[in-house]
């Protein structure tokens, strides 16, 4: 038994697991598929005093068409995510970047809500949240929010999430139109968590010019981010006339703050992520156009 | 840090235990069930070898508390096997093909593979490789494993061939 002793709670409903968070305060924990928690229980890198296990919270099940959004459960399995046609019709992007994600023993418990309230910097689906504009959505004892994506995240695996809060949920926007989306990543060895890694979501008008473009950044910084002077530049030009490699190029220079570590200097990860938003703007353009 | 009891059927046989919180699956299997063909190598879920199926899907022991597997349906390595010891599709090419050396990793890969070809029964060069990508050798025998699943695929693809001529024929197969 490596990790430290706790107590170990399994409510059956999403209120007793809020009322259980409230009481316990700090020193509780919640688990779902524990894909990255139990590795740092293991590690000693966390120690609770108390588990909260929400496998039989069915609060946190099934996907939710919301006409403009898709709902999907914080519970859902990312093999439930890569199975369902449902999710690739709504959110492709977030299909696409399933199998990325570590291997398939991994994703046979590892779920959503678990991969986006532990915001790694280089995680794929805190990436695809931000990049779509995503709301997450959590609860307590004090009642019900929605969280902008674009809020949530705020530094080494921080988030706006409270301890007495359990993510329920996360509502992807629909994109309409000439759309195309595509994720790219760079990581030695297929499974682990990339260098670096970019998504492009790219709307088109009939003129090809772009009226919407969001890219996300992961790995590139303490947390996800979006390349936002990258994205207004885009927008209104017309989409041939911009070469890939400068998109890159305007994606990555705005970072300052880029991890360097011991599979390479911060440089050398900003080089590998202009070359991931570049090939991931060109697969996505690629898509939009034929859309 | 009270204890918390479990039941969970383990290669057919139910199993009832109680069992401190902080108890890997894992180690509930080793110790408290004595089933020790689920290796431990890194603890913290990089080497699969602990690879085992939990209602059908092949996860990582060392990354599921016991408590977390009350009322599921567990097979181990020593599950694969048919009871009167002979070896399954993926055993037998494993033992083919030269899949394993020292044989550390291989209930991992065994079942791993064992739960991949149900699901992919028709893998190619490049989805086997991926297949693979959760497990890890270190006598780097990969070749041989990558062999082995391919001749398992074809293997177990010619069986359901055959079954399905002989129901077709009505005869039995």
């Amino acid at each position: 038994m490596k990790p430290a002793a706790f107590d170990y709670h399994r409510p059956d409903s999403l209120e007793e697991a809020v009322t259980l968070l409230a009481e316990l305060g700090d020193d509780a924990k919640v688990i779902a598929g524990g894909q990255s928690l139990m590795p740092m229980l293991a590690m000693r890198l966390a120690a609770v005093d108390h588990l909260v296990d929400l496998r039989r919270v069915g609060e946190l099940q099934g996907v939710v068409d919301r006409g403009d959004a898709l709902w999907i459960g914080a519970g859902t399995t990312q093999a439930a995510i890569q199975r369902s046609a449902d999710i690739d019709a709504a959110v492709p992007l977030l299909t696409r970047s399933t199998p990325l994600i570590g291997h398939f023993q991994i994703r046979n418990r590892g779920t959503l809500g678990g991969s986006v309230a532990h915001a790694d910097a280089a995680g794929e689906y805190p990436a695809v949240a931000l990049t779509l504009d995503a709301e997450i959505e959590a609860s307590s004892v004090r009642g019900r929010r929605a969280i902008p994506a674009g809020d949530f995240f705020s530094g080494w695996w921080t988030t706006a999430l409270e301890p007495d809060e359990v993510l329920t949920g996360v509502a992807f926007p629909r994109w309409h139109g000439r759309s195309g989306f595509a994720i790219e990543e760079f990581a030695r060895r297929h499974g682990d968590y990339a260098i670096a890694g970019a998504t492009v979501a790219v709307e088109l008008d009939d003129d090809d010019r772009v009226r919407r473009c969001s890219i996300g950044l992961f790995g590139l910084a303490p947390q996800v981010e979006r390349a936002a002077a990258a994205e207004a530049a885009l927008v209104g030009t017309v989409a041939g006339d911009v070469r890939a490699d400068e998109v890159g190029e305007t994606a990555v220079s705005g970072l300052d703050s880029v991890p360097s570590d011991l599979h390479g200097p911060a440089e050398y990860r900003t080089r590998v992520g202009a070359a991931m938003v570049a090939r991931a703007w060109e697969k996505a353009l690629q898509e939009a156009r034929n859309g | 840090m009270a204890d918390v009891d479990v039941r969970m059927t383990v290669n057919g046989v139910a199993r009832r235990s109680t069992v401190p919180p902080r108890l890997t699956l894992a180690d509930h299997l080793r110790s408290t069930c004595g089933l020790t063909g689920t290796h431990l190598g890194c603890e913290h879920g990089a080497c699969g070898a602990c690879t085992i199926l939990v209602d059908g899907d092949a996860v990582r022991a060392c990354l599921m508390f016991a408590v977390q597997a009350d009322d599921t349906e567990i097979t181990t390595i020593e599950g694969i096997a048919d009871r009167d010891g002979r070896l399954s599709v993926v055993q037998e090419a494993f033992r083919e093909h030269h899949g394993l050396q020292c044989g550390f990793c291989t209930p991992g890969f065994v079942v791993s593979v064992t739960a991949f070809l149900r699901d992919n029964p028709d893998p190619s060069d490049q989805e086997i490789r991926e297949a693979l990508s959760g497990n890890l050798c270190r006598c780097t025998g990969y070749q041989g494993i990558f062999a082995a699943v391919r001749a398992a695929a074809d293997a177990l693809r010619a069986t359901d061939a055959d079954a399905g001529a002989a129901a077709r024929d009505g005869s039995h197969p």
